[in-house]
């Protein structure tokens, strides 16, 4: 457990010797030796850990495990709300609880499987050594998220796997649409990122720390103090709320910032299933569970949770319907199962929500490496249109995708069915409506993943003769994680077995409960018996019903034809459907066009009225001043002192009949033409 | 280990080695012996670089408020003294200017070619400018070196600059002319109403002196009236040289027509001289002036921030477009300013330096890709990592220090600048930080042109990766983005005295209340 530290420690080292101390040095064993030992070490760390944890006096005393590093930002005394100055100091630390645990054990055990994974994967691949030292690098970026033991040091980790998100989308740099998706994600994840930013703002101006412990226990000691009126007419609670359920709508891909996911399946495959379906992705997930306290007392916010929760879940599921790319299928229900984890989160049933963030990890991240397994043996060709009856070839990545798919599906038995029955059994307790719309998207969802199973594996083989002699089964180095990872999707739902009466064997909800327990009384619903088995009866029906659906379309030999012919009789929807309701196009031509409209036009305005203007207008007036008071000076002024010579000559030869030989009066002449001529200079010029 | 700097007249000797150096150049070297030149005055910037490293190690964090001091007489009848010494604000800015020097003269090796001797002699001369604008403790030294750092620029843009070269010398002299014009009269103000009379003001009849601690001390005693006029005078000097919106349009054309080290010491130095203006004159010297403008010195560094990254966007060439980021930057340091709390004024100072390394960095990347192919346009790139991936990697990490990413430097200043803003008043702070968002919008989409995509420019097929002189001086600023993102505590030590003594100048709340507080500063020692 003191050793902590280590486990984000281990992956950044792997990435630090790949990337930077044996940078070309190293033979491609070597490379992925490194990676994924490092990887493996964490993991050990991270059971050891989670071990000591659990049989230490903080688990016993319901307490979380706190490692401070060092001190990282200390900027002085802050005044704060309550009128006292707070030393605001940031530290670098961890944190263990069980919500954390959870986290780092799906994190490391998933994460070093998908390791494995890519080095049979990225065998062929040039950049080999530099795929590890990003992998590497994310592993390290995502424990610091979920180890933090404050915002900032999360925060750390939280744009860290941004970072690499943007590096691993881009991996195949030379060519123009991965860094272009990539560049996509880290910029709409900085959108989020600005929400997160002003969570912590608050926070440290009220409580003057950033400290987990601290500011949340300091919330749930006095839930009054943060339901007053703060800003924008929200209180505190509900400010920071929707602040950090705004960030995690960026990282965990909810509408309205879904549009990075889908173009994120430019990179890799196994980067798919590693950031942006297992782990990267869920962080939304993990942060609101995390501050499920200030969600608690922000019961509108809340609410909007579970509304955009369930919105994506729909919206996305439907999306999925009508995909033919592989990947974008498996992208498209992400953004869906994600949506249900924050449906979960918004009627208050965290456990359920880090329940199914784990069951997901492993259905998902097998089916993400499935279709790398497929893709691998495709060649490189991801549309399904150009697939069909794989499973003769590659029997054990049918297998093995088939249990994912049933475990997505929710078919009884399989992990799916566990977490997704508690978050609609809790949905039920808190709304109907949202409710009806977990369910439709239940049989959505089974629809949709059996489409894919169907076109992919079942039917005719309806690519090239080229392709089909190219079809193989994947080396183990591919199978076994893919086995591995179908065990998890099969057993792991059997951790969190649904309480039925006084039958409650929940080991998952009661672990994780100690940390998202509730805030005050009124939140536990427990359902009877009958009305737990009738919603359990009503989801499995539905998920048959999705896939009897598919079959209809899709299963057997019909091939292609029947799902053409459905799309035909209804070309409208499946057009809105296949384009993704435009969401792009209307971000294109608002978003993104009216910041670069704006970016040019004030560069024109720079350009051309500051500097062009103001500037150099000030200096065509002042040079045109000096070049008038040239001409001023050499005809008039000149010419007045020429003038007043020659009036002198004249008036000399007027006065030398006159002479009178006084030297003061010559004097008096001269004096007063001087002072008349500087006094009529001075005017001009100064008062000119 | 380095107590013998006690022993000389540290500040001093590090001021004038330049100096001394550039003598040396001009009467005992032939124009010929141009590698010669370039050693020796690259040896007399690392001289000055490594005499100037003991200071970090001697400062004491909770020492004096000024440190290393040097005082002398110098004109006695108008009361004007040599007064040299260094706060943990001067100190950093100190060694940032040393450290950029040396960069900078290794980085000018390739890059200049012709009249190397001159070139030298300046670079060191406006050396020795900076840094006694650092030091200085009186005024009327503080306006001497302010304006000698002026020529040497003026000339190193003149005459090594690209095709609007003169163009580009005359707008940065004219602009920064005027501003110390205003500036030279808010310090004859202070200068009168500290002595006798001034305008109808009856004036305080202390002994004429330019001290900036004595000015320090009247602060609260000028009229208000008077301190409004005063800072009006100092901002359109320090304004101009940060710059902010509206006076920012020297900036960009100084910078595209300036050779590379002219823009690194531009960017990395000289633009600080404002923003160390506000902070050692305008906030403490006036504190109701301060307060009376500040919804206008908070809108100008938003406009700032959000103009300047918009703007940036929208430029086809990159060292335009890392000129108007710094125009963002500088208002992020702006807002930190004028937070006029402590987490501001940290952040704020410290962002200072960052942005030094950071947009020194890459000024200096982009003079490496100038150097081999003549172009700054971005649109002659593309798909270069292929070819230069040690670069590309370089530029990466500057790049995410620039935009602030966590664990690097510029996070650790946007953060606490942020957090200050928004203690002070909460829009401000989201304001700034949409400029995060735009920051990473237009650097990532420049990182994306030049770098990614296909190669399809074919002049760009025999791009040499960065060479070991060029990873020489580019590593020591990765290293300093690194240290000062993941452990930026060390800094953050020698500003907490100088940051609580302006900010209880300038804030009277937060005077009163450190004053209940005796234990705070004992508990903070605790800490430790």
């Amino acid at each position: 457990m003191r050793l902590l530290w280590l486990i984000p420690l281990l992956p950044f080292f792997g990435a630090f010797a790949n990337g930077v101390l044996l940078r070309g040095r190293l033979s491609k064993k070597g490379v992925w030796m490194v990676a994924c030992g490092s990887v493996l070490a964490s993991l050990l760390v991270a059971v050891l850990a989670i071990s000591g944890y659990l049989g230490s006096e903080h688990y016993a005393a319901g307490e979380p495990f706190e490692q401070q590093v060092y001190e990282w930002i200390p900027s002085g005394f802050l005044g704060i709300d309550d009128g006292t100055f707070a030393d605001l100091s940031i530290e670098m630390g961890f944190l263990l609880d069980p919500l954390s645990c959870v986290m780092i054990f799906v994190v490391t055990f998933v994460g070093f499987w998908i390791h494995w994974f890519s080095v049979g994967y990225m065998d062929h691949e040039p950049g080999f050594q530099r795929y590890f030292t990003y992998l590497n690098l994310f592993m390290g970026m995502m424990l610091m998220l979920v180890l933090g033991n404050n915002f900032l040091v999360t925060f750390v980790g939280w744009e860290g796997v941004g970072l690499c998100s943007y590096l691993l989308i881009g991996f195949y740099y030379d060519q123009d649409f991965p860094p272009f998706a990539g560049r996509k994600a880290f910029i709409v994840n900085r959108i989020g990122d600005f929400f997160f930013l002003a969570a912590m703002f608050a926070l440290v101006q009220r409580f003057g720390s950033l400290n987990y412990e601290r500011v949340l226990g300091a919330i749930e000691h006095s839930p009054a103090a943060v339901q007053g009126t703060y800003v924008l007419g929200l209180s505190f609670a509900a400010f920071v709320a929707l602040a950090i359920f705004g960030g995690a709508t960026g990282k965990s891909a909810q509408i309205p910032l879904h549009v990075w996911l889908p173009d994120a399946m430019a990179g890799p495959t196994p980067v798919s299933a590693l950031i942006h379906a297992a782990t990267m992705v869920t962080a939304g997930v993990y942060m609101v569970a995390r501050a499920n306290v200030l969600f608690q007392l922000a019961p509108g916010i809340s609410e909007v949770v579970a509304v955009v929760g369930a919105l994506t879940a729909i919206f996305a599921a439907t999306i999925g319907l009508a995909q033919t790319d592989i990947k974008k299928v498996l992208a498209y229900s992400t953004v869906s199962q994600l949506g249900y984890m924050f449906l979960a989160c918004g009627v208050g049933a965290y456990g359920a929500a880090i329940f199914h963030l784990m069951t997901h990890a492993f259905f998902k991240g097998l089916m993400f490496l499935g279709s790398g397994s497929v893709i691998h043996a495709m060649g490189g060709e991801q549309d399904m249109r150009e697939m069909g009856g794989l499973r003769a070839h590659m029997p054990w990545t049918y297998r093995t995708f088939l249990v994912g798919t049933l475990a997505i599906a929710g078919v009884p038995g399989l992990a799916g069915f566990f977490s997704k029955d508690q978050i609609l059994a809790s949905t039920w307790a808190s709304s109907k409506l949202l409710w009806i719309v977990g369910l439709v998207t239940a049989g959505l969802t089974a629809c949709y993943m059996f489409r894919l199973l169907f076109m992919t594996f079942h039917g005719e083989f309806r690519g090239t003769p080229e392709q089909r002699d190219h079809l193989h089964e994947s080396p183990p180095s591919m199978t076994v994680p893919l086995i591995v990872l179908a065990a998890g999707a099969a057993v792991s739902g059997y951790v969190g077995i649904p309480r039925l009466g006084r039958f409650d064997v929940n080991v998952f909800d009661h672990f994780v409960g100690r940390v998202v327990a509730h805030v005050g009384a009124g939140h536990e619903h427990h359902a009877s018996v009958a009305l737990e088995l009738g919603l359990m009866a009503l989801s499995v029906a539905m998920a048959a019903a999705g896939i009897w659906l598919a079959w209809h379309y899709y299963g057997g030999d019909r091939g292609l034809a029947e799902g053409e012919r459905w799309a035909a009789r209804l070309p409208r929807l499946h057009r809105l459907l296949a384009n993704k309701y435009w969401v792009d196009e209307a971000y294109d031509k608002t978003v993104v066009r009216g910041t670069w409209a704006s970016a040019r036009a004030l560069f024109r305005f720079d350009s051309g009225f500051i500097d062009g203007f103001l500037v150099n207008g000030s200096r065509n007036v002042t040079v045109a001043t000096s070049v008038l008071s040239g001409f001023f000076d050499k005809y008039f002024v000149d010419g007045a002192v020429n003038l007043v010579g020659w009036l002198s000559q004249a008036g000399s030869r007027f006065f030398r009949g006159l002479q009178t030989g006084l030297v003061s009066q010559y004097a008096l002449v001269v004096a007063i033409g001087t002072a008349v001529l500087v006094w009529f200079y001075i005017v001009v010029r100064l008062g000119g | 280990m380095f107590e013998w700097i006690h022993q000389v007249p540290i500040l001093s000797v590090i001021t004038y080695v330049p100096l001394a150096g550039a003598l040396v150049v001009i009467f005992g070297m032939k124009s010929e012996n141009s590698g010669g030149i370039r050693r020796f005055a690259t040896g007399v910037a690392l001289l000055d670089f490594l005499i100037s490293v003991p200071l970090w190690f001697e400062f004491e964090p909770a020492g004096e408020l000024f440190q290393f001091r040097e005082s002398a007489s110098w004109i006695p009848s108008i009361g004007v003294r040599y007064e040299f010494g260094i706060d943990g604000i001067a100190l950093l800015l100190v060694l940032l200017t040393t450290l950029l020097g040396v960069i900078s003269f290794l980085s000018s090796w390739s890059a200049i070619k012709e009249r190397e001797k001159e070139y030298y002699v300046f670079m060191l001369l406006l050396q020795t400018g900076m840094l006694g604008v650092f030091m200085a403790l009186d005024f009327f030294l503080f306006y001497v070196f302010w304006e000698v750092m002026l020529v040497p620029m003026y000339f190193l843009i003149g005459i090594w600059g690209g095709s609007r070269k003169l163009y580009a010398a005359i707008k940065f002299f004219l602009y920064t002319l005027v501003g110390s014009v205003l500036m030279l009269l808010g310090i004859l103000a202070l200068y009168f109403y500290n002595a006798g009379g001034l305008l109808g003001y009856e004036g305080l009849g202390n002994p004429r002196t330019f001290s900036i601690l004595q000015f320090h001390e009247i602060g609260s005693q000028i009229p208000g009236e008077l301190q409004w006029w005063i800072f009006l005078a100092f901002f359109v000097g320090f304004a101009i040289k940060v710059p902010m919106f509206p006076f920012h349009t020297w900036l960009p054309d100084a910078h595209v027509e300036a050779p590379t080290a002219g823009s690194v010491i531009l960017a990395g130095v000289l633009l600080k001289m404002g923003t160390y203006g506000f902070v050692r004159f305008s906030l403490p010297i006036l504190p109701q002036g301060t307060w009376e403008l500040l919804p206008w010195m908070v809108a100008l560094s938003l406009i700032g921030i959000i103009y300047g990254a918009l703007v940036a966007m929208a430029q086809k060439d990159m060292k335009k477009l890392v000129a108007y980021s710094s125009v963002s930057h500088l208002g992020f340091v702006m807002l930190g300013i004028f937070a006029l709390n402590t987490a501001g004024l940290n952040g704020g100072i410290l962002q200072m330096i960052n942005h030094g390394l950071s947009t020194g960095a890459l000024f200096l990347l982009v003079g490496v890709i100038y150097e081999r192919r003549h172009t700054r346009m971005i649109s002659e790139y593309g798909g270069i990592s292929s070819k230069m991936p040690l670069y590309a990697t370089v530029f990466l990490v500057i790049t995410m220090a620039s935009i602030g990413l966590p664990t690097l430097n510029g996070f650790v200043g946007e953060f606490t600048i942020l957090v200050g803003a928004f203690n002070r008043t909460w829009w401000w702070a989201l304001v700034g930080a949409v400029g995060i968002v735009l920051g990473a919008a237009y650097m990532l989409w420049m990182f994306q042109r030049v770098f990614f995509g296909p190669l399809t420019n074919p002049e760009n097929e025999n791009l040499e990766d960065l060479d070991r002189r060029e990873l020489l001086y580019l590593m020591p600023l990765v290293i300093l983005c690194f240290w000062i993102g993941l452990y930026p505590k060390p800094f953050f030590a020698v500003l907490e005295k100088p940051v609580d003594y302006i900010v209880r100048k300038v804030d009277a709340d937060y005077a009163a209340a450190v004053a209940t507080l005796p234990a705070a500063g004992a508990e903070t020692e605790e800490a430790r």
